[in-house]
Parts: C-alpha cells; structure tokens; sequence
C-alpha cells in the first residue's frame, strides 16, 4: 500500500503511523459533558467504505495527514494535510 | 449417532458408508425463541449452550457464508488463560476449564493439545514481570512456572539464545495451554447444537434488523424475514456492521490479522512459543506444518488478506529467534477481520435494544474464548443476567471508566 503525502508524493505505508479516525480533529468543548467525550475517544463507525482517518508521516515530513481510504479494498480516495482539513467534516 | 471407537471400527470395515451428514439443512421457520446471528465458533457454543443449559431449543443460528467460513477457521488456534486483569482472569480461567472436559461434553475429538505456552522473557525487567504473570495465574487457580535461563537452553535447544539484542534470559510456562484443532471445534458444537434442535442456516446473511418501539423484533435476511423473541449477535469482524442496523456505535474497529504455515514437517516443536519481542509466537500443527504468527497488519481493514511490511516483520522476528525455519518452505498466508475494541477486552451485554444482547471484540483472541463465551452468552440471553465470569465484559465500562486494557496502550485498537 501507498500513500500519497501533500508533501512528498506517493510514499511505502511503511513511513507511516496509522493513528486510527479523524474524528480525533474535533475535540468537543471542554463543557460538552460526558457523552460527548465518551463519544470521542471510543465510539467509531468502523465502515467497510470510505473511512476518514490520520495517518503521520513519521519517516518523511513528520506531518499529519487525513486520508479518505476504502476499508474493504484500501483504495485512496484523496489525502490532505490534516493542518488544512475542514473540522468538524466526518 | 453417538461417536465411539466401536462406530469407527465397524464403518472403517464397511467401507465408510454408513456415515450420516452430521447436522440438517433446515429451511428457516418464520419465527424463532432466540435468533443468533454468525455461525462461528461463538455463535454455534452459544446455541449449544442455550439449548443444552437453558433448554431453549427454538433457536436459529443464521450464517451468511458456511459454519465455520470466518476467524473460527482461520486463527492459530492458541488456547490459553493466562490474563493480569481481574475481569479478564475468571472469564479465560473459566473458558480453559470448560475446554478440558469438552469433547467428552460433546462427544467430538477437538483434539485439544495442552502441550503448553511458553512466553520468552529478554531483559532482567520482562522476566520479573513474567514471574509476577505466573504469580497472578496460579493464585487465579491457573498455572504458570517460570524457566531459568539453563532450562530454556536445555528445554529449546533450537532457539537462538544469544542474539545479541534479544537473548532469552527466561520463560514463563504455562503448561496448560496449547492448540486445538479449530475446525473440529466448530463441526463439534455445530453437530452438538444440531442434535438438541438449534436449526444451523447457513447461506443466510442478515441485512437488516427490525426494531419496534425500541424492541428487537426480528431480522431481514437474504432468505426473508425470521421473527425472533431475542437476537443475539456474533458476527466477530462485522460487528461494526451489524450494529449498525441496529442504530448503534461500537468502541470497536476492524483491523486485518495474518497467519502463516509452513510445509509439513516432522515433530520439531513441542510446545507452543511466544517471542517476547517484536511479537512472533509459533507452534506446530498436528499435520507437522509451522503455524506462525505475529501484530495485526496496523490499520482499519476489511480486506481479509494480509500485507507485505507485517509479513515482512513476522518472518524477521521468527528468523531472530528460530533460526533453523528459515529452511521451511511457507505454503500458505492468510487474514482475518478482527474485531478490536478500544480496550484489547471482549464485550458479552446486552444493548440498548430491548432483546438485542452483542457478542464482540474478541480481538485477535476470540478462539480460546469460543466455549467460555458461547456459556456466559447463553447465560446472559437465557436469564437477564450476565454470567458471574463475564460480569465486568459490560459496554459500558467505556462510559463508566472500568476498562480492561491489558497492555495499558489506551484507546488505539491497533496497539492492543
Ligand atoms: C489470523 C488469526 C489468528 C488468530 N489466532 C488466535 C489464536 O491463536 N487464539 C485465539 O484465541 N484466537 C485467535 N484469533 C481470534 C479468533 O479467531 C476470533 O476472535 C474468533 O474466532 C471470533 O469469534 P467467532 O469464531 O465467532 O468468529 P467468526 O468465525 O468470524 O464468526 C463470525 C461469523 O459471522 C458471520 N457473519 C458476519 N456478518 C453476518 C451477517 N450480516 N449475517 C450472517 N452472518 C454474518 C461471518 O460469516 C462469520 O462466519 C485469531 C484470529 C485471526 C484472524
Ligand atoms: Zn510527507
């Protein structure tokens, strides 16, 4: 598998750490009780589509990037530096 | 038919044919007591035990492909119970106990072999920890001895003991663990379910489910509407999914795991062995092949195939350790989807549907779980109640904070 980083090009998945769901950009308000955390830090949609997830570039551009993957065939629909990605997008 | 030396014997001398197909081929009723959704080896235990303990026997176990298609028959087929959190030690402690009388209970060789595990410890630091492992198993009235460095080098001669970044300082061995033959498990509760009226439908994939005034009332299927009094589901990988239909959100995802095995060779391996590093564990099937395996391939997956970076590794750390494999040749690699929760334990509970309970999160351990979780699942489906080796599998010890993470690697399913 490879992947395409904003920054260096298509690249062996092996420069890269896998950090699971980009539902971890949108932190919820400090006020936004309970659920909402529990929410975030452990409920997931686990879709056999499209996932939407981050991926750092650790043996490259150290950046963290946010990758649109098929989870049942790991085709890449785009990827985009996670500095620049819209919060609050699924 | 009662399975006995005597039957072997006199069809062995009749050419073999009177053997019976061992379960039916049932046509699904449209209503069912309990519905069970994934004919795997959690599923199949848990229909056996809800009609041989609860005599619930209006039971359908609805499977998309063929018993035994999913991890049952694709694992390694490592059985042990040697856990370090309360709520995990009495739930394998009672699996591995219920293993041990199990073919006698259901009259099919499983061919349980508790040729033991051993754990490799490399540093002064992870020997410590694996005597503090053994300490806690034996007071759970389980078992674990620890290996000075001299037994190791005399008891697996085959090892590299001096590499120079992982020598073997120590074991850990847990004599009762070992390997059963995971095919036999699932045609053995299969046959065993069958034979107490459990309708095992296979080809039947579950696509929706039917809920009505926050009740469970039925599930959509490719082969039509079954109703149900309760759903209970373990369908391991695609829990996500069908939890889904239900309306709700797991602490799960699913990542790939491989195997590997070797040509068949003559007995070189007594034992099941665990690395200590790196993460390679490997044993030796009755039919002589090398079953190995290692760390999940790393990232959310349903592909049920393998990758070549985590293939790559699991043959690095099993040439570290065992150099002498690297002359077998590898027949065949394979994955499966597991389902790996946000703390690396199982969940047996009920849901927030009324009469939908969930099975899931086996994670990359799920087999030896297969006779335990089938028992306290049918518990729990039969009575309301979890089973009191279950009781803290609950869902919301996400909520409530009372987790079971093992390795301490906190919510990253891909870690555990
Ligand atoms: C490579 C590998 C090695 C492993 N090694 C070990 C080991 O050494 N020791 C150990 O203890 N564990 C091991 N495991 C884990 C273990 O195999 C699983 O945790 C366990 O088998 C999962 O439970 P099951 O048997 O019920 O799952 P499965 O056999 O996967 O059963 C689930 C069933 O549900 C069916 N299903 C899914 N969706 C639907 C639907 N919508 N409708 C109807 N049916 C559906 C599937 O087709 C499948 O047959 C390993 C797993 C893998 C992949
Ligand atoms: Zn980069």
């Amino acid at each position: 598998m490879r992947i395409n980083c904003p920054n260096c090009g298509d690249r062996d998945v092996r420069e890269f750490h896998y950090r699971g769901s980009a539902k971890l950009l949108n932190r919820p308000a400090p006020d936004a009780g309970e659920a909402a955390f529990v929410d975030y830090v452990y409920l997931r949609e686990n879709p056999a589509g499209l996932n939407r997830e981050l991926w750092f570039h650790e043996m490259g551009c150290r950046s963290w990037i946010v990758a649109q993957r098929n989870m049942s065939t790991h085709e890449f629909a785009g990827t985009e530096l996670a500095r620049n990605a819209k919060r609050g997008a699924k | 038919m009662r399975y006995s030396a005597l039957q072997v014997l006199r069809n062995g001398l009749t050419g073999n044919k009177s053997w019976k197909p061992v379960w039916r081929n049932p046509t699904p009723k449209s209503h069912y007591d309990v519905v069970i959704i994934g004919g795997g080896g959690h599923g199949l235990a848990t229909a056996y035990y809800l009609a041989k303990k609860h005599g619930i026997t209006n039971v359908a176990v609805l499977e998309k492909g063929w018993l035994g298609g999913g991890n049952v028959g694709r694992n390694t087929t490592i059985v042990r119970s040697n856990y370090m959190l309360e709520g995990n030690m009495k739930f394998y402690s009672h699996s591995l106990r219920l293993w041990e009388n199990l073919e006698q209970e259901l009259n099919y060789n499983v061919m349980l072999s508790q040729r033991g595990l051993v754990v490799l410890g490399h540093s002064d630091g992870q020997v410590e920890a694996l005597a503090r492992r053994g300490t806690v198993s034996v007071m759970e009235g389980d078992d674990g001895v620890l290996w000075s460095r001299e037994e190791c080098r005399a008891r697996m001669p085959y090892l590299n003991h001096d590499d120079a970044r992982f020598p073997v300082y120590g074991a850990l061995m847990h004599q009762r663990g070992g390997t059963a033959r995971h095919d036999a498990v699932v045609w053995g509760f299969a046959r065993a379910a069958d034979m107490r009226g459990v309708d095992l439908i296979q080809n039947c994939e579950v696509q929706g489910l039917r809920i009505e005034n926050g009740k469970m009332v039925g599930v959509e299927t490719s082969r039509g509407y079954i109703g149900a009094g309760k759903v209970g589901m373990t369908v391991a990988g695609r829990s996500g999914q069908v939890a889904e239909m239900a309306g709700l959100r797991l602490p799960i995802e699913s990542q790939v795991l491989q195997a590997f095995v070797t040509e068949g060779l003559k007995p070189i391996l007594p034992t099941v062995i665990a690395f200590g590093m790196g993460h390679f564990y490997i044993s030796q099937s009755d039919k002589g092949g090398l079953v190995f395996g290692g760390d999940l391939d790393g990232y959310n997956s349903y592909a049920q195939r393998g990758n070549i970076p985590m293939m790559e590794h699991i043959a690095e750390a099993g040439m570290a350790l065992m150099p002498m494999i690297g002359k077998a040749k590898m027949l065949r690699s394979w994955g499966g989807i597991n389902d790996m929760t946000m703390d690396g334990s199982p969940i047996i509970d009920k849901s927030p549907v009324e009469n939908f309970f969930v099975n899931c999160g086996w994670c990359y351990g799920g087999f030896k779980a297969v006779p335990g979780s089938g028992d306290c699942f049918a518990h729990l489906m039969a009575t309301g109640n979890p089973h009191p080796a279950a009781n803290r599998l609950l869902l919301n010890r996400f909520e409530t904070g009372r987790l079971l993470d093992e390795t301490g690697n906190g919510a990253s399913p891909n870690l555990h």
